[in-house]
C-alpha cells in the first residue's frame, strides 16, 4: 500500500500559520512524524493562499525535502501552482491532480511529461462529476488512455474515483468500490487512489467509516491512499486488512508495526 | 384547530406517512393551506437545518425531512390559486464556471426550498454571464453561488463584478459557499453573506432580506 500522508494542507489552521510566518520548523515536524508513521511520499497542498499559493507550495516543496528524504505528492488544482512546483521538487514527485476537464487537462499535459513524475488522474468527466460504475470506469478509461499516450506509463498512473458521501446517496460508497475493482482488473499494474473522508460528510463517528470504507477499499484492490499515517487506529487498520489479503510478504510490516509500538487496537 | 404540532413533529422526524397523514387531516378540517404550509412544513423544516447546523441531525435525516415536507406539498399545491402562496423570495443558485461539484449546493437549494423559497438551480460550470443574464430575467433577490475549488473561488469574485458592470448588483443579494470558501474572503469580494453549511444558507438568507 503507497500511503500519502495528507497532513501538510494550509485548510489546516496550523500548516496555515506556519506557512504565513514561514515556520519551516512547524512544518519539518509535520512531515517527519508522516515518515516515520510510514508514509511513502508527503502531500503539500497551499490552495488555501490563492494568490500566493505558487510561492508557498515552492516554499513548502524545499522545506519538508531538506528534512525527510520522500518524494512530495503536489496538490492542486492549479496548473501554474504545479509547474512552478514540480521544479522546485528533488526526485519524481506524484502530481494531484489531473482530469478530463478541458482547461485542466491541457495545462496540466506538458507539467505531467515535462520530467518524470507519477500522476493522480481523477475519474471525472469533462462537463460532470461520475456518480456510478459505470461513469467512473469511462472517464478513468479515457484519461488512463490520453495519459499512456502522451508517455507516461501504467505504473505511475493513480486513479482515483472520486469519493462522493454516502450521506447524500447510499449508493456512493458501492459505486466507488466497484470502480476500484473494475480499473486494476482492466489495467493490469496500475495504481488507484483516494482520499477518505469525502465518504463520510454529514454523518457522526466519520472516523470509523473512514476506517471501514479503507478496508473494503484495501478488499477491491486500492493500492495507495491519501490519509493521516499518525492516527494510529487508521494504519493499524490498513496493516491488518494488507495481512488479510495477502499483501505483506510474511506479515513483516505489520509485525514491524506492532514492535514499534504502532498498532492500536 | 387542527393540530399542526402532529405534522410539524412528522417533518422533524421525517415520518413520511404520518405527515402525509396529518397534511390531509388539516387539508379535511378546511385549515388555511398557508397556514398548513407556514406551521406545519417551513417551520419544522427551521428547525431540521438549525438542529443540522448544531451537528444534532445529520445529512441522510435532512434529505428525509426535505422529501416528507415535499410530499405533504404535493397534497397542498391544489389548493393553492396561481400566484396564492406567498413566498419568502425568489433566489438563483448555482456552482460557479470551471467548477463540476454540485452536493453541497443541491443540499442548500433543497434546505432554501424547504424554507419557503422559491429556487431557480442553474446547475454547475455557470458562467458569470448566464447568472446576469437569469437575475435579470428572473428578478430574483438572491444569488447564491457554491464554489469547491481553491481554483474557481476568482469566479465568484467575477460573477459578482459581472452584476456591478450589468448594473444590477444593487438589486439582488449574494450569498457564497463551498468548502475552501471563508467569510473573509465574502468580504473581500463584496458579498453580502457567507454561509459555511446549509442550515445557515436559510438563517443568512432570511437575514440579509430581513425577514424573521
Amino acid at each position: 500500500m503507497i500511503i500519502v500522508g495528507e497532513k501538510i494542507n494550509t485548510s489546516r489552521k496550523r500548516i496555515a500559520e506556519a506557512v504565513e510566518k514561514r515556520d519551516a520548523d512547524a512544518i519539518t515536524e509535520v512531515a517527519r512524524q508522516q515518515a516515520e508513521a510510514g508514509a511513502n511520499y508527503i502531500d503539500v497542498n497551499a490552495g488555501t493562499f490563492l494568490e500566493q499559493e505558487t510561492d508557498c507550495l515552492c516554499w513548502l516543496v524545499e522545506t519538508v525535502q531538506q528534512s525527510v528524504d520522500l518524494p512530495l505528492c503536489l496538490d492542486s488544482p492549479n496548473p501554474k501552482a504545479l509547474a512552478e512546483a514540480i521544479k522546485c521538487h528533488r526526485g519524481e514527485p506524484m502530481i494531484n491532480s489531473i482530469s478530463l476537464e478541458p482547461y485542466r487537462y491541457q495545462a496540466l499535459l506538458p507539467v505531467v511529461t515535462s520530467r518524470p513524475c507519477s500522476v493522480i488522474a481523477l475519474c471525472m468527466a469533462e462537463t460532470a462529476m461520475p456518480t456510478s460504475i459505470k461513469d467512473r470506469v469511462q472517464a478513468g478509461t479515457q484519461i488512463v488512455a490520453r495519459l499512456t499516450k502522451a508517455g507516461i506509463s501504467l505504473g505511475k498512473i493513480y486513479v482515483d474515483p472520486l469519493i462522493q458521501p454516502v450521506s447524500v446517496d447510499t449508493r456512493m460508497g458501492k459505486e466507488a468500490l466497484g470502480a476500484i475493482s473494475e480499473i486494476m482488473n482492466k489495467f493490469p499494474g496500475i495504481n488507484t487512489i483516494c482520499g477518505l473522508s469525502n465518504v463520510s460528510f454529514g454523518l457522526p463517528c466519520r472516523h470509523l467509516l473512514n476506517r471501514a470504507f479503507l478496508t473494503l477499499g484495501i478488499g477491491h484492490g486500492l493500492s495507495a491512499a491519501i490519509l493521516d499515517p499518525t492516527d494510529n487506529r487508521l494504519m493499524a487498520t490498513l496493516r491488518a486488512a494488507e495481512v488479510l489479503l495477502d499483501r505483506d510478504e510474511f506479515c513483516g510490516r505489520f509485525i514491524e508495526a506492532y514492535q514499534k509500538g504502532l498498532l492500536a487496537d | 384547530m387542527s393540530d399542526l404540532k402532529a405534522l410539524a413533529d412528522a417533518v422533524i422526524n421525517a415520518d413520511i406517512d404520518t405527515a402525509v397523514a396529518e397534511t390531509r387531516k388539516a387539508i379535511d378540517a378546511k385549515v388555511d393551506v398557508q397556514e398548513i404550509l407556514d406551521k406545519g412544513l417551513i417551520i419544522p423544516m427551521d428547525e431540521v437545518g438549525l438542529r443540522f447546523s448544531k451537528g444534532i441531525m445529520f445529512v441522510p435525516q435532512m434529505l428525509r425531512s426535505a422529501k416528507t415536507m415535499q410530499n405533504c406539498m404535493e397534497l397542498l399545491m391544489p389548493f393553492f390559486s396561481k400566484g396564492d402562496i406567498s413566498f419568502k423570495g425568489k433566489i438563483i443558485i448555482g456552482t460557479v464556471k470551471g467548477d463540476l461539484h454540485d452536493i453541497g449546493k443541491n443540499l442548500v437549494s433543497m434546505m432554501l426550498e424547504g424554507a419557503g423559497f422559491t429556487i431557480e438551480d442553474l446547475g454547475v460550470d455557470v458562467a458569470p454571464e448566464t447568472f446576469v443574464t437569469k437575475i435579470k430575467e428572473t428578478k430574483a433577490d438572491i444569488v447564491a453561488m457554491s464554489a469547491l475549488l481553491s481554483t474557481t473561488m476568482p469566479s465568484m469574485r467575477n460573477t459578482i463584478e459581472a452584476l456591478k458592470q450589468a448594473g444590477i448588483r444593487d438589486s439582488v443579494k449574494v450569498i457564497i459557499g463551498g468548502a475552501p470558501v471563508t467569510e473573509n474572503f465574502a468580504m473581500e469580494i463584496g458579498a453580502d453573506a457567507y454561509a459555511p453549511d446549509a442550515g445557515y444558507g436559510v438563517v443568512k438568507a432570511k437575514e440579509i432580506l430581513n425577514l424573521s
